[in-house]
C-alpha cells in the first residue's frame, strides 16, 4: 500500500502494463518528451522508447484512428487525447471506427484499445476546456466508459481497461490528477465495472461518479452532523452500469439522489434517472432527486464557474428535500 | 510478365466485371438493400494493384471495396451473402456490401466514411514497423477522399515515420456528382503527396498492365525502407455513384469514351491475335475490353480460350449469387454475439451483488 497521486497512479499503471506486454504503447500529443500535460506518462519515454512512447503531431481523428489501426493488428494502444474536448475533433475514429468495427466485422476484430482522457470543470478553464462530454458516448453501443474517483481506481481500471480486448474510454477528471490516495498494486481489484459503495448510509443513496464523488463525501458529513446517514455509491463506470449494487442500495434506503457533473438537459443523470425509476419504483418513498450542472457553457469568471455545477451545499440541500416529502423541492 | 500472371489479372478482371453486374441484377430485382456502390471500369486499378501484392500484405478498402475482397481471394460467394445480409457472408451479416472484412486475408474493412482508410492504414503499418515485419500496407481511397482532413493528417504521419504505406488513389473524377475540377483547387492529386515529401506517380488506371508496374516498383520502395508512396490512378467508373444514382451529371459523351476504354477489353485486345473490328476502332476503352485484346494479340489466349474464361467466371458467379439465395440469415444471437465477443474474457461485475 503506497499513497500516491491520481497521475502517479496512472503512472503506475501504464509502466507496469508496458512491461508486462510489449503490445502496450501510448500514443498522444506531448505524451513523450514533454511527459503528458499530467505527467502521466512522464519518465516513460526513456524507458520505452519512441516507438512505444509517441508523440503525436496534432491530427486528433489520424492519430485515434492510428490506434484503432494499430489494435485490429493485435498492439495495445492506449491514446491520450490531451483533453476530452479535444475528442470532438476524434468522434470519428472512436464512434464510426473503434465501436464498430468489431461489430461490423461479425465479430473478427477485436479492439483493445484504450483512450484516456481528462475532462470536467477545473479552474477557469473557459467553455472550450471545461465540458463534461460523457454523455456523448453514452449513446453508442460497442463502447465501454469508466471514470475512476480515486488513486486506487484509477490505476486498476486502467490496467483492466489495456488487458481489455473492447475499446474503452478512461474518462479522468481534471481536478483529480493531483489528490491522493492509497494504492495497493498487489490486491485482486474489484470487476473494471463494478461500482463500489464509498460510505454506508441508510437515509437516502447517492449515486455518483468521478469528481462529484469527493463532494458528496463531503455533503455527507454535513449531513451526519444533522443525523441523516447518506450512502454513496461511486459508479465507476458509466457503460456498462452496475444496476444491481444501484437497486440494491436503494432497496434499502429507498431514496435516490442522483448527482453528475455533465449538463442536466441530456446528461448522465437522465439516463440513471429514467432506468432506476423503473426498476425502483416500488420501493421509492421519493421521487429520484437529480443533482447536474447547469444548462449553460461554463462562465470563465471563478463564482460563476463555480456555481454552475453541483457544489456541498446543493447536495446537503438537495439530501434534505429528498427527506421532506411534504416541503416543495 | 509471364502469361500465367497476366491470364490470372485477365480473370479477376472478368470475375470482377461479372461479379457487380451480377451484383446489380440482384439490387434491380430486390435481392440487395441499403447502398450498392460499383467498381465497373476501375478493373484494372484493384487488379493491378493487387497482384503487385503479397498475399502477407494488408489491404484497406472503402465502400466501393468489392472487388478489392474478390481480387484478394474472398470467395465471391462469402462476398455474394454479405451483401444479402447473410450469417454466411465475409462479415456474418453484420457489416453489409460497404463493410467487408476478412482477418484471415488481412483484408481490414471496407469503410463508409470518407476518409477512414488514412489512419486504419496508418496504425496498421505503424504495428507493421514496430515489429519490424516485411509487410506493407495498401490504401484505397477516392478522388473526394484527399479534401478530408484525415488525408493530410495521415500522410503527414505516415511519412514523418516512414511508414510502409502505399497509398493508392482510384481517381475516377467524381466525388459523387462533384466533378474533380469542382471539388479540389489542385486536380492532380499526386501532386498534393509532395507536400508531405512522399514520392508520387500518375498511372494510367485503365492499363491493368501499367498498375502492375507502378505498384510493383512502389512496393519494391515501399519493402526497401524508403517510406510511404503514393500512386494516383487515373480511372473511370462507368456506373453511377450509387445503384440510387443514375450518373446524370456526366456528359454522355464522356461516358462513353471512357466505355470504349474498358480496362478489361483493353486486357483482351493483347491476348489474342485479333484484328479489331471498325466498331471497336470507333469506340474508345473499356479496360476490359483492352485488356481482352491486348492479351489475344500477345498470343496470351485465342478466342476459345477466352471464351472459355468467361463461361466459368459467369459459373463461378451464378453459384456464388445461388449460395448467398439459399444461406440463412443470421439471428439476434448472432448480433449479440458479435457485439460481445470480445469481453468474453472479461468480467464486468461480481456475479453476486452483496
Amino acid at each position: 500500500m503506497t499513497t500516491m497521486r491520481y497521475w502517479q497512479a496512472l503512472n503506475r499503471a501504464l509502466d507496469a502494463e508496458m512491461a508486462e506486454d510489449d503490445a502496450v504503447l501510448l500514443l498522444g500529443e506531448d505524451v513523450g518528451l514533454y511527459g503528458g500535460t499530467y505527467r502521466v506518462s512522464e519518465g516513460l519515454l526513456a524507458k520505452y522508447g519512441e516507438w512505444r512512447v509517441r508523440d503525436t503531431p496534432i491530427s486528433e481523428n489520424s492519430f485515434t484512428g492510428l490506434g484503432v489501426g494499430a489494435a485490429m493488428l493485435g498492439l495495445r494502444p492506449v491514446v491520450e487525447i490531451m483533453t476530452i474536448n479535444f475528442a470532438l475533433l476524434a468522434m470519428d475514429a472512436i464512434v464510426n471506427m473503434a465501436a464498430k468495427i468489431p461489430f461490423m466485422s461479425g465479430g473478427q476484430f477485436p479492439m483493445p484499445l484504450t483512450v484516456r482522457m481528462p475532462g470536467g470543470v477545473a479552474r477557469q478553464l473557459g467553455a472550450q476546456h471545461s465540458q463534461r462530454l460523457e454523455a456523448m458516448f453514452l449513446g453508442v453501443p460497442g463502447l465501454r466508459i469508466v471514470v475512476p474517483a480515486t488513486p486506487q481506481d484509477a490505476y486498476w481500471q486502467l490496467r483492466q481497461a489495456i488487458r481489455s480486448d473492447d475499446p474503452i474510454l478512461v474518462l479522468e477528471h481534471e481536478l483529480l490528477y493531483f489528490t491522493e490516495g492509497e494504492v495497493d498494486e498487489n490486491l485482486p481489484a474489484p470487476p473494471l465495472h463494478q461500482a463500489i459503495c464509498r460510505r454506508a448510509g441508510t437515509d437516502l443513496t447517492c449515486i455518483s461518479y468521478s469528481r462529484m464523488v469527493s463532494v458528496a463525501e463531503a455533503a455527507a458529513e454535513q449531513l451526519a452532523k444533522d443525523g441523516i446517514a447518506m450512502e454513496i455509491i461511486d459508479l465507476r463506470s458509466l457503460n456498462p452500469v452496475d444496476w444491481d449494487r444501484c437497486m440494491h442500495s436503494v432497496e434499502k434506503t429507498h431514496r435516490a439522489l442522483i448527482l453528475a457533473e455533465d449538463p442536466r438537459f441530456g446528461g448522465v443523470s437522465g439516463e440513471l434517472t429514467a432506468t432506476l425509476q423503473e426498476r425502483c419504483f416500488y420501493w421509492l418513498d421519493a421521487p429520484i432527486g437529480r443533482l447536474a450542472g447547469l444548462d449553460i457553457p461554463t462562465p470563465f469568471n471563478g463564482a460563476l464557474e463555480a456555481a454552475s455545477i453541483p457544489r456541498v451545499a446543493d447536495v446537503v440541500t438537495a439530501a434534505k428535500a429528498l427527506l421532506s416529502p411534504d416541503k416543495e423541492r | 510478365m509471364d502469361r500465367d500472371t497476366i491470364r490470372t489479372m485477365l480473370r479477376d478482371m472478368l470475375r470482377a466485371r461479372a461479379f457487380e453486374e451480377a451484383a446489380a441484377q440482384a439490387y434491380a430485382q430486390g435481392e440487395i438493400a441499403g447502398f450498392l456502390h460499383l467498381y465497373p471500369g476501375e478493373e484494372a486499378v484493384a487488379v493491378g494493384v493487387l497482384h503487385a501484392a503479397e498475399p502477407g500484405d494488408y489491404v484497406v478498402s472503402t465502400y466501393r471495396e468489392h472487388v478489392h475482397a474478390l481480387v484478394r481471394g474472398i470467395p465471391a460467394a462469402a462476398i455474394f451473402a454479405e451483401l444479402l445480409g447473410k450469417k454466411t457472408g465475409v462479415s456474418g451479416g453484420m457489416g453489409g456490401s460497404m463493410h467487408l472484412f476478412d482477418r484471415e486475408r488481412r483484408f481490414l474493412g471496407g469503410y463508409a466514411i470518407v476518409g477512414e482508410t488514412f489512419p486504419i492504414a496508418l496504425g496498421a503499418a505503424y504495428a507493421v514497423a514496430y515489429r519490424q515485419l516485411p509487410e506493407a500496407v495498401l490504401c484505397f481511397f477516392g478522388d473526394g477522399a484527399v479534401n478530408q482532413g484525415t488525408f493530410h493528417e495521415s500522410l503527414n504521419m505516415a511519412a514523418l515515420w516512414r511508414l510502409p504505406i502505399l497509398f493508392v488513389c482510384e481517381n475516377n473524377r467524381y466525388q459523387i456528382g462533384t466533378e474533380i475540377h469542382r471539388h479540389s483547387a489542385v486536380t492532380e492529386i499526386y501532386k498534393r503527396a509532395c507536400g508531405y515529401g512522399i514520392p508520387a506517380e500518375k498511372v494510367d488506371g485503365m492499363d491493368v498492365l501499367a498498375v502492375h508496374e507502378a505498384t510493383r516498383r512502389a512496393l519494391a520502395r515501399v519493402r526497401a525502407g524508403e517510406g510511404p508512396q503514393f500512386l494516383e490512378m487515373e480511372t473511370y467508373r462507368f456506373r453511377g455513384h450509387s445503384m440510387a444514382d443514375p450518373g446524370s451529371y456526366r456528359p454522355t459523351v464522356e461516358v462513353q469514351a471512357y466505355e470504349a476504354n474498358d480496362p478489361i477489353a483493353a486486357t483482351l485486345r493483347g491476348v489474342e491475335f485479333h484484328y479489331p473490328s471498325a466498331d471497336e476502332l470507333g469506340s474508345g476503352h473499356d479496360c476490359i475490353q483492352g485488356f481482352c485484346d491486348h492479351c489475344c494479340q500477345e498470343g496470351h489466349l485465342d478466342e476459345a480460350a477466352l471464351a472459355r474464361l468467361r463461361q466459368e467466371v459467369a459459373d463461378e458467379i451464378a453459384a456464388a449469387r445461388d449460395f448467398a439465395r439459399q444461406s440463412p440469415a443470421p439471428s439476434m444471437d448472432d448480433a449479440w454475439a458479435a457485439l460481445l465477443r470480445n469481453r468474453r474474457y472479461d468480467r464486468l461485475f461480481e456475479e453476486q451483488a452483496p
